[in-house]
């Protein structure tokens, strides 16, 4: 799916600069896009490197085994595959807690900490795992309960009431992770249906 | 209400960290030493990453620049405009899983020319805070392990974009009573 997505992208933006005569477009996209990888990537280092620290210390004090304690029931629901004490279910709360939040640049290098430990857990190393699937699921729609960077660009245009849509955004925020659970479960169902698994 | 949320904003990040530290420090962790520990890993991370959003990042900016996207957009009006959706949020609908920045921008601009108070600046707010950046989490969660097949996952994570985009706008109707 991944590759259909990339190649159609790429050939049918050239194929239209082609045919508009806007190959230049072509190029500068190319380059700005390279430009944006990179920097993108780059810029991330300094909040992982931070996050991960401090991830550690709350790993070593035992607050993260504290975490998926108190949220074990939702999280067994949710991630069947995983073992309730295995350091990938804290990892995965922690990134669920910081999604809530709302704090945004902590919850990626949490995600991504949880990654690597479900990858420990994966026995097939380029195919991602049904927990791997859900943890992406979870977090491409986004739990967040206060939307920072939105009320913050309303309170720039001078809206009345800046955080009027909060109440709006829970609502479909919820509605949407409840729609991205529900397609995971649902596609999998499929997949095993159609591999012959039980 | 607004207070409430822009306190826990605020308040959330550093009562998180200093909690961890002070807990740490009565827990017996050496709290300098386990940071470096844990902090040495983002950087090697990091670096896994460059080529998957490199790629990516190429793939939507050849697709933006080359005109393409204008005219997706300018096709798919018609569909849109049968199923009540307004059309100056389209753009947003579906620029908002492939690229975070320029949902941004499109929601700026939505503020700038009808304002942030009248119902596409209201849908637009809920879009933008209610989805994520779905290709970039796909691009930055699956290439920090080296995952190649993603399975369902791309399926998922933009059918449900499509669905919370839908929801926002069917919320904000409902909630605002327009």
């Amino acid at each position: 799916m991944i590759n259909v997505i990339w190649i159609s992208l790429l050939l049918i933006g050239i194929a239209v600069g082609a045919a508009t005569g806007n190959m230049e477009g072509i190029t500068r996209g190319i380059l700005r896009g390279a430009e944006n990888g990179v920097s993108v990537s780059l810029g991330l280092i300094s909040i992982l490197v931070f996050w991960l620290g401090i991830m550690k210390i709350a790993e070593d004090a035992g607050l993260v085994q504290m975490l998926s304690k108190l949220l074990r029931p939702l999280a067994r629901f949710l991630y069947p595959s995983v073992p309730p004490d295995h350091p990938a279910m804290g990892s995965i709360l922690a990134n669920m807690s910081a999604n809530i939040l709302g704090l945004g640049n902590a919850a990626t290098p949490l995600g991504l900490k949880a990654m690597q430990q479900l990858q420990e857990l994966n026995p097939e190393p380029h195919r991602a795992s049904d927990a791997m699937c859900t943890l992406l699921a979870i977090n491409t729609a986004s739990l967040t309960i206060i939307p920072a960077t939105v009320i913050a660009i309303r309170m720039q245009y001078d809206a009345k009431s800046p955080t009027d849509i909060v109440g709006a955004t829970i609502v479909a925020t919820f509605l949407g992770t409840l729609t991205a659970i529900v397609l995971d479960r649902f596609f999998r169902a499929r997949e095993r249906r159609k591999r012959g698994i039980p | 209400m607004m207070e409430w949320t822009n306190l826990l904003s605020e308040w959330a990040l550093p009562v998180v960290i200093s909690s961890i530290l002070v807990i740490g420090h009565f827990r017996k962790v050496p709290v300098y030493e386990t940071f470096i520990l844990g902090a040495k890993e983002g950087f090697p991370t990091t670096v896994r990453i460059i080529p998957h959003l490199v790629a990516m990042m190429v793939a939507v900016s050849v697709f933006r620049e080359s005109g393409a996207l204008d005219l997706l957009l300018k096709g798919l009006r018609p569909v849109f405009d049968t199923l009540h959706i307004p059309s100056e949020i389209v753009p947003m609908a579906l620029l908002r899983p492939i690229s975070g920045t320029g949902s941004l921008s499109i929601m700026t601009d939505i503020f700038q020319t009808y304002g942030p108070d009248s119902v596409l600046g209201k849908i637009a707010s809920v879009m933008q805070g209610s989805s994520d950046t779905t290709l970039y989490v796909l691009t930055v969660y699956f290439g920090s392990v080296g995952i190649r097949n993603s399975r369902y996952a791309v399926k998922v994570g933009l059918l449900s974009d499509l669905a919370a985009a839908a929801f926002s706008v069917l919320v904000v109707y409902w909630m605002f009573g327009v």
